[in-house]
């Protein structure tokens, strides 16, 4: 016990290399972020040094901005949904699973995992484009003459996002399913419940912290993401992201991409906050162990 | 029993969701036709001979792998001392500072992002190849850690103890001891920064500076006009790096496990 009294310097030193690099690369930035903020833009990636409110008062009345805000909101619900429903049921089949091959299963949940984000993205135009293989079908069945259009709206966004998301929600969820003791369902069972009752009642509510860290993943990944909608969606399909990119890169208005950027990072960070409030932050962990 | 079997066909429907668009693009990689879409026109290997010869994307297929392998060094490196810190030691605030090590992953990319842009413009440095191997280490860093973290959980004291008993020093009990049984960990850790460098896109156009290109970068740009044949020759090289890598490293790491014993 006299040991632990003393001050032990080692763990810091091993850890000190990762935990200034945080520092210098998250936790300053993310400063810098709002202090730049109250900058003020003069000209093309010119700014001033100040302390004015003029582009938090932008951001509170240009409704193109609250527009962005409810569209993020809007998309991210849909595709954490969408997500858990298709998600689900996948989960429950690996895990309840008596296959031998199971392990094949799971290698394939995590493989595309493996493939470029981008190329996965874009692949589904070869599948909606208009020289698509939906459209290739169609048409070779005689059912069009000419291409019917899916590509470049918000359907073709929620599709890309649920394609890349979907792995972590399933993931998330079997972890949690796998956790349950495989003898509650059947005891559920000989004490007169239905199957749908004893997975309704027993099964569904101990899968819960899974569903819940998938679809926080799902939802934060998706509400902050602007490359998915520059790939597949129409000019009207942005989110929030997209107004952060089309600020710093093509505007090159820095305070107010600072400004977007703070305001989505608080958003965020709220439903992060409210998550771990609920659930704690372990859940999240466990699907790496 | 009825329901089990739609549960199966649900599930199999869902796999093909995932996976039919990513092998439509591994068979159009061979299409002869001019154009990246439908109908085949026959097989041809030529977009692979028009691959190897557009120096652009040779370049940013360069950029991109070094990159790659130097993130996957700094960021297991780093990370690998941090989880030694977490798991061997005990010390107040831990659960701030593992909270905190994982901290990148919580931040949107897309902030991050912005927020090292606004830090450099701050210090009047340029965009450079620096930044984005900085940028992509802190980016891998947390999966670094809670992949080693995990493996190192499993990993007895007691063989650590028992070399120092027998008088072997902290860095000899490191280097032969902890660090061979944390080998495949390590390996996995690597493997994975990697892969999250290789494939980085929403961070990488923000901090690439002008004319450097990446992998995912170059493809970006290049889908502005349409799909061009290349992208899909292209896309099947990198699936086969992406995915082919890690699953030999894997099937290898079986093989002489066997050997072994």
């Amino acid at each position: 016990m006299a040991e632990s009294k003393e001050f032990d310097p080692r763990p810091w030193y091993l850890l000190a290399p990762s935990m200034l690099a945080i520092i210098a690369l998250v936790v300053i930035p993310m400063s810098f972020i709002l202090v730049y903020s109250f900058y003020e833009n003069i000209d093309l990636a010119i700014d001033r040094v100040a302390f004015q409110f003029g582009n938090w008062q932008e951001l509170l009345t240009d409704s193109y901005y609250h527009t962005a805000i409810w569209k993020t909101l809007r998309l991210s619900i849909i595709v954490t949904v969408l997500a858990a429903v298709l998600g689900y049921i996948p989960a429950y089949f690996i895990a309840m699973t008596k296959y031998r091959h199971k392990w094949l299963l799971l290698l394939l949940l995590i493989l595309p995992f493996w493939v470029s984000f981008i190329i996965r993205t874009l692949s589904w135009i070869h599948i909606m484009g208009n020289q698509g293989a939906i459209n290739g079908i169609l048409m070779w069945l005689g059912l069009t003459d000419t291409p019917v259009s899916m590509m470049f709206n918000e359907f073709a966004v929620i599709v890309g996002f649920i394609h890349v998301f979907l792995p972590y929600m399933i993931l998330n969820i079997y972890v949690s399913l796998e956790g349950i003791d495989e003898n509650l369902e059947p005891a559920a069972r000989t004490l007169g419940a239905t199957p749908w009752q004893a997975f309704r009642e027993v099964t569904l509510p101990l899968s819960l912290p899974g569903l819940a860290a998938g679809s926080l993943l799902v939802f934060v990944l998706t509400g902050g993401s602007y490359v998915t909608p520059l790939i597949l969606g129409g000019p009207g399909d942005f989110l929030f992201g997209n107004l952060i990119y089309d600020a710093v890169v093509v505007e090159l208005n820095w305070p107010m991409g600072a400004t977007l950027s703070f305001t989505l990072l608080v958003l965020l960070g709220l439903v992060v906050a409210l998550y771990s409030r609920l659930m704690g932050m372990n859940q999240l962990s466990k699907a790496f162990g | 029993m009825r329901v089990w079997t739609l549960l199966k066909v649900y599930s199999f429907l869902v796999y093909t969701f995932m996976f039919a668009p990513i092998a439509v693009v591994l068979l159009l990689a061979f299409n002869n036709s001019q154009f990246g879409g439908f109908p085949i026109e026959g097989f041809s290997l030529r977009w692979f001979v028009k691959l190897y010869e557009n120096e652009a994307i040779i370049r940013a297929f360069r950029t991109s792998m070094s990159l790659g392998v130097l993130t996957a060094l700094i960021s297991t490196t780093i990370g690998v001392l941090a989880s030694l810190a977490l798991v061997r030691y005990q010390f107040r605030g831990k659960d701030f500072i593992t909270t905190f090590l994982i901290s990148p992953v919580l931040v949107p990319e897309t902030v991050l992002a912005v927020g090292v842009l606004i830090f450099l413009r701050w210090l009047s440095m340029p965009r450079s190849f620096l930044l984005l191997l900085v940028g992509h280490s802190i980016i891998a860093l947390p999966f670094v850690v809670l992949v080693v973290q995990a493996r190192l959980v499993g990993i007895k004291r007691e063989y650590e103890e028992a070399a120092r008993s027998l008088g072997a020093n902290p860095v000899q009990t490191f280097f032969q001891i902890t660090l061979p049984l944390l080998m495949p960990a390590v390996f996995a850790g690597a493997l994975f920064a990697f892969t999250i460098s290789f494939d980085n896109i929403t961070a990488t156009i923000f901090w690439r500076p002008a004319g450097m290109e990446t992998v995912p970068t170059q493809i970006f740009g290049m889908l502005r006009n349409s799909i061009s044949p290349e992208i899909n020759a292209l896309g099947f090289v990198m699936i086969v790096i992406t995915v082919g890598v890690p699953v030999m490293a894997g099937g290898l790491a079986r093989y002489f496990s066997r050997k072994k014993t």
